[in-house]
């Protein structure tokens, strides 16, 4: 069953038409990646679904319910959730603060709590710098952070934007690592990617993205071994 | 010795006046992020509203009522003029800020009329105090605002929506994704910042007991300009500026020689501050989002 559905969505930047009516779908329990090259419109795409960027046209369907017209700040208590492009915690907050953000609209204490403790059970550095003020974690704990702090509000849908980018090579096979996890646990991903192979290998199905269309899509493999894919995003 | 004593602490209980106008300032500039110039203005509809109220006489009530008509008119034109600019370029909301500013004076022009009105509020009289004669007013206002500044610190720090506030000032599209209202942390904001103003209306009339309607417009000058000193979007650093411009103006009253050059003297320290540090003493160098 579709958790997420996009139809034709249509993103303006004044007159600058950035998507161009993209359509794809996100079923539940899967693992989906959208890759591109730079400027395709990946993060334009994540931020206007998740209610941030206004849509000029097209309709979102979340679980079933119509959210294009929704504000971002509603979508996100109905269990969509995102890890922005650049991690964007903040920096000014604690450890600590920035999960208590990200459990912002969780009322249940008791949740919170072990919420919390799940997040310091996966990245134990967080622990270790609960008081710490975020501005001054390495980029990989920030990274830890921000995807912690998203899973608070224990989302159905996951969207990572870019979690690889400026990473050090071990700690995207850890990020990767985890995502997997997640998603065996039960939690929907969505994925946006500039690293693909590594983005193909554990996705389920992927779309690719080219200036504001959607190209081509198939399963993770399929495009994997494709050779237009190959060819611009691969190095093959 | 006396001389001093009674200068400082009428700075102090001055600069706390400043403080509070200036953390409306700042604290809007650091979540809305805009510069409200009609905040000087709700002083003004705080001073008429204490003037029409205290024809109950009940000064308490007076105030109340005060802040009352500031955080509904603030929450207002909040609300009418500058929510619908969000994303609109700042020079707009810039100019639609000067436009509500003479909207708000102009109004209360045409009711009450050009000539200062008096109003009495309380008459605390005066006390001795270290060696000195002190007007009780000044010590309430330094007590108040002491007990304010407090209370808003504890509330920033230690409160969820106070961290709230701090996340949407620091990246309001991230802000949205925790599932915060971005809108309503606005108002609550601009609610804030209008009750202080509504206070801050208040001790000027115990300092000097005349309404006008252009009574807002030097305080709320002198208050921006603290804010900036201090860093505008900083907290303590609109409260450690207003604090500073206010003994500065309460010192060089006393000097005879330089009192007549008082705002003189305010301004060019701001405008040194900002050769030396452009972010003024706390604010923080912010990274520009592309």
């Amino acid at each position: 069953m579709a958790l997420l559905e996009v139809n034709d969505l249509e993103v303006y930047y004044g007159v600058i038409r950035a998507l161009k009516g993209i359509s794809f779908q996100v079923n539940e329990g899967e693992i989906v990646s959208l890759i591109g090259a730079n400027g395709a419109g990946k993060t334009t795409m994540m931020q206007s679904v998740v209610g941030i960027i206004p849509k000029r046209s097209g309709t979102v369907i979340f679980d079933g319910q119509d959210i294009t017209k929704t504000p971002c700040h509603k979508i996100v208590k109905l269990g969509m959730t995102q890890v922005p492009e650049g991690r964007r915690i903040f920096q000014e907050l604690s450890v600590y603060d920035n999960l208590l953000m990200g459990a912002y609209s969780v009322k249940d204490q008791q949740q919170f709590k072990e919420d919390l403790e799940a997040a310091f059970a996966r990245f134990p550095r967080l622990a270790e710098r609960r008081k710490q003020i975020a501005g001054t974690l390495s980029g990989g704990e920030q990274q830890m952070l921000a995807m912690s702090r998203a899973l608070m509000t224990r989302p159905k849908l996951l969207m990572l934007d870019e979690p690889s980018m400026g990473l050090a090579p071990i700690l995207v096979d850890q990020i990767f690592e985890i995502i997997k996890e997640l998603n065996e646990a039960g939690t929907t991903i969505l994925l946006v990617e500039q690293n693909a192979s590594k983005a193909l290998e554990i996705s389920d199905r992927a779309y690719v993205l080219e200036t504001g269309c959607v190209t081509l899509s198939g399963t993770g493999k399929e495009l994997a071994n494709s050779p237009e894919v190959q060819k611009a995003y691969l190095g093959g | 010795m006396e001389v001093i004593v009674s200068t400082l602490i009428n700075g102090l209980s001055l600069g706390g006046i400043y403080a509070m106008i200036a953390l409306g300032y700042t604290m809007v500039y650091g979540i809305a992020k805009m510069l409200n110039f009609a905040h000087g203005d709700i002083i003004m509809v705080g001073g008429y509203t204490i003037f029409v109220a205290m024809a109950a006489n009940n000064p308490l009530l007076a105030v109340l009522a005060a802040i009352i008509v500031c955080v509904v008119l603030g929450v207002t034109i909040e609300k009418v003029a500058y929510r619908p600019l969000r994303g609109a370029s700042p020079l707009a909301v810039l100019i639609t800020a000067i436009g509500v500013s003479y909207l708000l004076q102009s109004l209360a022009q045409i009711v009450f009329g050009s000539a200062p009105k008096m109003v009495t509020v309380y008459e605390f009289g005066s006390v001795e105090f270290l060696g000195t004669t002190m007007q009780v007013s000044s010590l309430v206002t330094l007590a108040v605002t002491v007990v304010v500044m407090t209370v808003l610190t504890l509330f920033v720090k230690c409160t969820r929506l106070g961290r709230a506030m701090i996340a949407v000032s620091e990246d309001r599209d991230a802000a949205q994704l925790m599932g915060i209202n971005v809108n309503g942390i606005i108002t609550i904001t601009f609610a804030i910042g209008s009750s202080l103003a509504a206070l801050a209306g208040l001790f000027y009339l115990l300092k000097a007991p005349n309404v006008s309607f252009t009574m807002g417009a030097m305080p709320g000058i002198k208050a921006f300009t603290a804010a900036v000193i201090g860093g505008i979007g900083s907290i303590p650093g609109a409260m450690l500026g207003g604090i500073l411009l206010g003994v500065v103006e309460s010192i060089s009253y006393k000097i005879t020689a330089i009192a007549p050059y008082t705002d003189a003297i305010e301004f060019s320290i701001l405008i040194l501050i900002l050769l030396v540090k452009p972010t003024g003493f706390l604010g923080k160098k912010r990274r520009e989002k592309v």
